[in-house]
């Protein structure tokens, strides 16, 4: 059985006041039936040195993540993932992470695409969590298997693929939500220090930029509906009603946009192209605009 | 291909031997246990000193110093929201401080293979080990004096 959402006065102005949790509800929730507190961090031991008191970890990397292909698991594996967890169908998952929440949207992406019904973000993440002084432990939590489900994955609603970047090219908004240095293509590389990055730089050409980091306020915790509106709407002309693309590098810092206009906004179809950048700077043939300008179609 | 290479120093053999040998989350527990126990910088050193490596997802700075070639002295600095980072430079400060110049040198590129973490940790963030050892080779061959 979900576990009700809660009624917040600062969360009532989103369009889906549900997917958000305060600290205050995490704490006075924790450890109900029903409630899965996952972890997702960027650093794969930062859980190993505290964490929410019976909340459970899980690794971008290493669990949601092929091993073998650039993918998702696939149905199987994600049913295999959840019950490991001690999560069922029906249950109600809040994410947190560190980053401002960059895996912990990352991962809800992940579930969305699964199609799992009731996953929500912990307003702040890890940082609020933190920041507040609460409880962090090293126990290690003790988990029973759930049986889960095998659901297919669905790719097409909120994933876009390269393919599908190129051909909406100067048809659907896209936004670059990577940092002005990687927008304009002025980020080189050191010689013989390859980043995790790619061979050219640059931004798709007519993407605008908005970098992800907008959409968060100096606590790490969301901006309220009226600034998010005046940044993605007035500002860079997205309409909820119509298509968007986000990316970034990999995908982790746009799936928090894509969390922002999906749920916060309203938006009705946002895709995240999470080949982003490290697919498309390497691309043969693919085009790139440098500089401020989001160029030309 | 986990093969330990022949020229490792000793310490440093030791501790790839000591994760080689265990699995999956003991691995971690091994990583998080030589975080906690990276030292911090000795009074006089800072962040701003030092060399910044990128190729780390979060910040991390090393320096060194072989003022005395027979004893290479290496100095990092993450934060503690940085684990696996510190855990990284752990392995390279336990294993490597106060080895020679040449032994230094001489330690694989590739070692850190041995170390077996590239299924628990991921490829992509071992290459910050890879690119701190790369950084302390550099800064040594660069050291004034040799």
């Amino acid at each position: 059985m979900p576990v009700a959402p809660e009624r917040n006065e600062r969360f009532a102005a989103y369009a889906h006041p549900e997917r958000l949790v305060s600290t205050d509800w995490l704490a006075e929730h924790l450890g109900e039936p029903g409630l899965v507190v996952l972890e997702s961090d960027e650093d794969v031991l930062l859980y190993e040195t505290g964490h929410v008191p019976g909340s459970v970890k899980v690794d971008w990397h290493t669990e949601l993540n092929d091993p073998v292909t650039r993918d998702y698991v696939d149905g199987a594996g994600f049913a295999a993932l959840m019950s490991a967890k001690g999560i069922s169908r029906d249950t109600t998952v809040v994410i947190y992470g560190d980053k401002s929440n960059w895996w912990a949207a990352y991962a809800l992406w992940v579930f969305t695409l699964f199609g799992h019904e009731d996953v929500r973000l912990l307003d702040g993440g890890r940082t609020a969590w933190q920041a507040e002084g609460r409880e962090l432990t090293r126990d290690r939590t003790a988990v029973t298997p759930s049986d889960y489900p095998v659901v297919e994955r669905d790719d097409t609603a909120i994933r876009a693929y390269k393919d599908e970047v190129l051909s909406s090219i100067g048809r659907v908004p896209m936004i670059d939500v990577r940092s002005p240095a990687e927008y304009t293509g002025e980020r080189t590389h050191m010689p013989d220090y390859p980043e995790e990055g790619a061979l050219r730089g640059g931004h798709i050409p007519a993407a605008a930029s908005v970098p992800w980091a907008r959409a968060a306020a100096e606590d790490g915790r969301f901006k309220g509906r009226d600034e998010l509106t005046a940044i993605y709407h007035d500002e860079a002309g997205l309409t909820p009603e119509g298509d968007v693309i986000a990316y970034c590098r990999i995908g982790e810092r746009s799936s928090h946009t894509w969390f922002v206009l999906t749920h916060l906004l309203g938006h009705t179809s946002v895709k995240n192209y999470d080949g982003s950048w490290t697919e498309w700077g390497n691309a043969v043939r693919a085009p790139i605009a440098t500089g401020t300008e989001p160029g030309s179609p | 291909m986990t093969t330990p290479a022949p020229a490792l120093p000793a310490r440093l053999a030791e501790i790839v031997e000591e994760f080689a040998e265990l699995e999956g989350a003991d691995k971690l527990a091994l990583l998080l246990e030589l975080s906690d126990e990276l030292p911090a910088l000795p009074p006089g050193l800072e962040a701003g000193d030092m060399e910044q490596v990128p190729e780390c997802q979060t910040p991390l700075y090393l320096t060194v110093d072989a003022s005395d070639p027979t004893s290479v002295r290496l100095h990092f600095q993450a934060p503690a929201e940085a684990p696996t980072t510190r855990g990284f430079a752990a392995i390279l400060h336990q294993g490597l401080d106060g080895e020679s110049r040449e032994a230094v040198l001489a330690v694989p590129e590739d070692f850190s293979a041995g170390l077996g973490l590239a299924q628990t940790v991921s490829p992509l963030r071992l290459r910050g080990l890879s690119a701190m050892l790369t950084r302390i080779k550099r800064q040594l061959r660069a050291a004034p004096g040799v």
